[in-house]
């Protein structure tokens, strides 16, 4: 608009759009047609009169917002590995909101600031009035805006800035924490890419003896003078940092702003001792309770159970070297699969023996009631885990945390039972039969 | 022994029914104990290195001016469970809560968990649960009336499905055990037990159409009675692995064990009496041969 001097009052924005008034009625038409063609084709326009509306179509808002978070997600990420944090998990959930897991953090505070600072890094001018003058005057010269010191020890605590950003952070290639030989004191020292050092070259030749302001985040970080033109596209930010803060700093730097400010919702905390006993309690209790069902099993199968008792305890060790394998936690919804799935696993058992008991009672022989057992407890038992396999499929689908963990270990548990189940113990069960001959069996 | 279990029909009916209403009535009077997972908050656990007096802590937390709050022994007399509200959405507001909460309990204090869920978290949390849990309901449904040619069965083991969900429910209210995810967790696994229960007595059921000439009600009391043995087995094994978890398990599972133990009755109680008699009512009908 401003391209084609078309002269314009009250630019709105809504949440989803824009509203403008254009003082000339005839150019109307004339805009409509150049923000079709220029712009973006998911933005709807309707004009009332010399008001214009733009909106954006659901899909623009959705796509754009999809993108934010990805870019995030991008972001998060790196910040998060150049922190040197070990094995994070970082997801998307729902439609806005981004889960970082990192275990074994000693200090959440800095990884939170670290993670959820925009970091937006600007280069601007900075105005020479000063802001008592500017007060004194009662305006502050065109172009130009108050903005505070990151620092608020400084001896100056606000600046005015030119508005023009001349240059942003996105065109920086590196950023490290040093130690400035002069002063001793902790600076980040950047480097721009090719783009950005021609640049800078070109602002700081333009501008040599003012003063440039690197703001972060709408903050001053620095407002050094240049004294000379710097061609090599490199530089230091020197505020008044810690040795930690300069490298958090870098950290940012190298690893790009958000594209939208973080807000953090959600938080979770253990610390390493509840995390130790509550998981040894859990595993005792898991234990207990297996050697329960175990002892349980031969009381009541004997041999059968046994083979059983073989079965579960394969199953068992399947299921938790597959959990760990994909470096699941143990938490309450784990324990609660796991505890089904030794349900299922003796179901499983307990289907089979009982048909052969029954078969074995209606006169058959043991060879081939062991036979039609198997055969007909087949049928029932993938039934009855195929149901509660769709539904773990569709939990691990719609669920989020606790009870994805859930639906993954659901899912494991009943493929390791069928397996352990089906093939296992009928391998077991038939070489047993074979080689001894037995000419009873006792189940009961 | 074959026990008629069909001649009970009536009476589980209207003892479910009944417990049905109950859980519903309490779930509207009494509500569930939700946690900080559904309703947003602070939730503090922390080991002192003598055990704390709970009135002077609750002097100290009031003096914070932060709103309601509940302190509570957790398992042990040096384990303090904090819940702290908060309608903060935002987590800076929510860590100065927790910085002054810190400097107010003073030193030699263990913090052993520390969570925060924003309220708008919370209730999306809440759809979400809401919608697995329906979803698979009815993803079941769907599978066992197709596997088992007759939408008789797939309501049957629905509605009993249903009953064991909300009887559960029932049984976080009335026992105003703290409700959060893992609830949804232990709900599933009683779902996914229940209907183990039911599809292992509704294979029998159709195996026994194809093979036996009895009449429906008779046929569906033999099949139940022949899956007798297994199902009292396994519901035995499972008890007995939950048992040794809530004795031993410490004070974080209980509370979520007791309730699977719950969901374990009923399931197998309404595979037995709910499920299998449903199809006789809807009228499911069969060719004898």
């Amino acid at each position: 608009m401003r391209k084609s001097k078309i002269k314009y009052t009250n630019l709105g924005s809504k949440i989803k759009g824009a509203i403008v008034t254009i003082k000339e009625l005839e150019k109307v038409d004339f805009i409509k047609k150049e923000i079709k063609k220029n712009i973006n084709k998911d933005i709807m326009i309707n004009s009332d009169k010399n008001k214009i509306t733009f909106l954006f179509s659901e899909k623009f808002i959705l796509e754009s917002r999809n993108r934010t978070v990805e870019q995030s997600i991008e972001v998060v990420r790196k910040r998060v590995d150049e922190s040197g944090t070990k094995e994070p998990t970082i997801q998307k959930q729902g439609e806005e909101r981004i889960i970082v897991q990192l275990p074994g953090v000693k200090d959440p505070e800095r990884i939170k600031t670290l993670i959820g600072r925009t970091a937006k890094l600007n280069f601007h001018m900075l105005d020479p009035t000063t802001v008592e003058l500017a007060e004194q005057r009662g305006k502050f010269p065109p172009g130009t805006f108050k903005v505070q010191n990151s620092d608020p020890t400084a001896y100056e605590k606000e600046f005015i800035v030119k508005k023009r950003v001349l240059l942003t952070g996105d065109r920086l290639k590196n950023a490290a924490a040093t130690v400035d030989p002069q002063t001793g004191r902790y600076v980040v020292a950047f480097e721009f890419d090719t783009k950005g050092a021609k640049k800078f070259a070109k602002i700081t030749t333009e501008n040599t003896y003012q003063r440039l302001a690197i703001l972060l985040d709408n903050k001053v970080v620095s407002a050094p003078q240049i004294r000379e033109p710097i061609t090599g596209g490199q530089g230091n930010i020197s505020g008044n940092f810690s040795a930690n803060a300069a490298n958090d700093l870098a950290v940012l730097l190298r690893a790009g702003s958000l594209p939208a400010p973080i807000k953090v919702l959600e938080e979770r905390t253990v610390g390493p001792s509840l995390g130790f006993d509550s998981i040894e309690a859990g595993k005792k209790a898991l234990m207990i309770g297996f050697i329960l069902v175990i002892i349980f099993m031969i009381l009541k199968y004997k041999v059968f159970g046994i083979v059983a008792d073989i079965a579960i305890i394969i199953n068992v060790i399947l299921l938790v070297s597959m959990l760990s394998a994909i470096e699941a936690t143990l938490t309450m919804p784990g324990i609660a699969g796991i505890v089904l799935t030794v349900g299922m696993a003796v179901d499983a058992n307990v289907l089979v023996f009982e048909r052969i008991k029954e078969e074995l009672r209606s006169g058959r022989s043991i060879i081939n009631s062991i036979d039609l057992g198997y055969k007909y407890a087949l049928k029932t038992i993938i039934d009855a885990n195929f149901t509660t396999l769709i539904a773990a499929l569709l939990l691990f689908n719609y669920g989020s945390g606790p009870i994805k963990g859930f639906a993954v270990t659901l899912s494991i548990g009943i493929l390791t039972s069928m397996f352990s189940a089906l093939i296992l113990t009928k391998m077991v069960v038939s070489f047993w039969v074979l080689k001894f001959k037995p000419n009873k069996i006792y189940i009961n | 022994m074959i026990i008629n279990f069909f001649k009970y029909r009536y009476i589980a009916f209207g003892f479910s029914i009944i417990l049905l209403l109950l859980s519903v009535t309490l779930f509207i009077y009494k509500n569930l104990n939700l946690g900080i997972d559904f309703k947003g908050g602070i939730m503090i656990e922390a080991k002192f290195d003598t055990t704390p007096n709970i009135s002077s802590l609750r002097q100290k937390i009031d003096n914070l001016n932060i709103g309601n709050s509940e302190i509570q022994e957790f398992g042990d007399p040096q384990i303090i469970l904090f819940k702290l509200e908060s309608n903060s959405k935002d987590g800076q507001e929510n860590n100065s809560i927790i910085e002054q909460f810190k400097k107010s309990i003073g030193e030699n204090v263990d913090y052993r968990r520390i969570e925060f869920v924003g309220p708008k978290v919370g209730s999306e949390l809440k759809m979400i649960a809401i919608k697995a849990i329906l979803f698979s309901l009815i993803a079941m449904f769907i599978y066992i009336w197709f596997r088992f040619s007759g939408w008789q069965f797939g309501l049957g083991a629905l509605i009993a499905l249903f009953h064991d969900v909300i009887s559960t429910l029932g049984f976080f209210s009335i026992s105003q055990i703290e409700f959060n995810l893992a609830s949804i967790a232990a709900i599933l696994t009683i779902a996914g037990y229940s209907i183990n229960d039911t599809v292992v007595v509704f294979d029998r059921i159709r195996e026994n159409l194809v093979k036996s000439d009895l009449e429906l009600s008779n046929l569906l009391n033999k099949s139940i009675n022949q899956t007798l043995s297994r199902t009292f087995m396994t519901s035995v094994t499972t008890l007995l692995a939950l048992l040794a978890l809530y004795v031993f398990g410490g004070e974080v599972i209980k509370g979520f064990v007791s309730a699977m133990i719950w969901g374990v009755l009923i399931g197998t109680y309404s595979s037995i009496f709910i499920a299998s008699p449903l199809i006789v009512l809807f009228g499911f009908k069969y060719n004898k041969k």
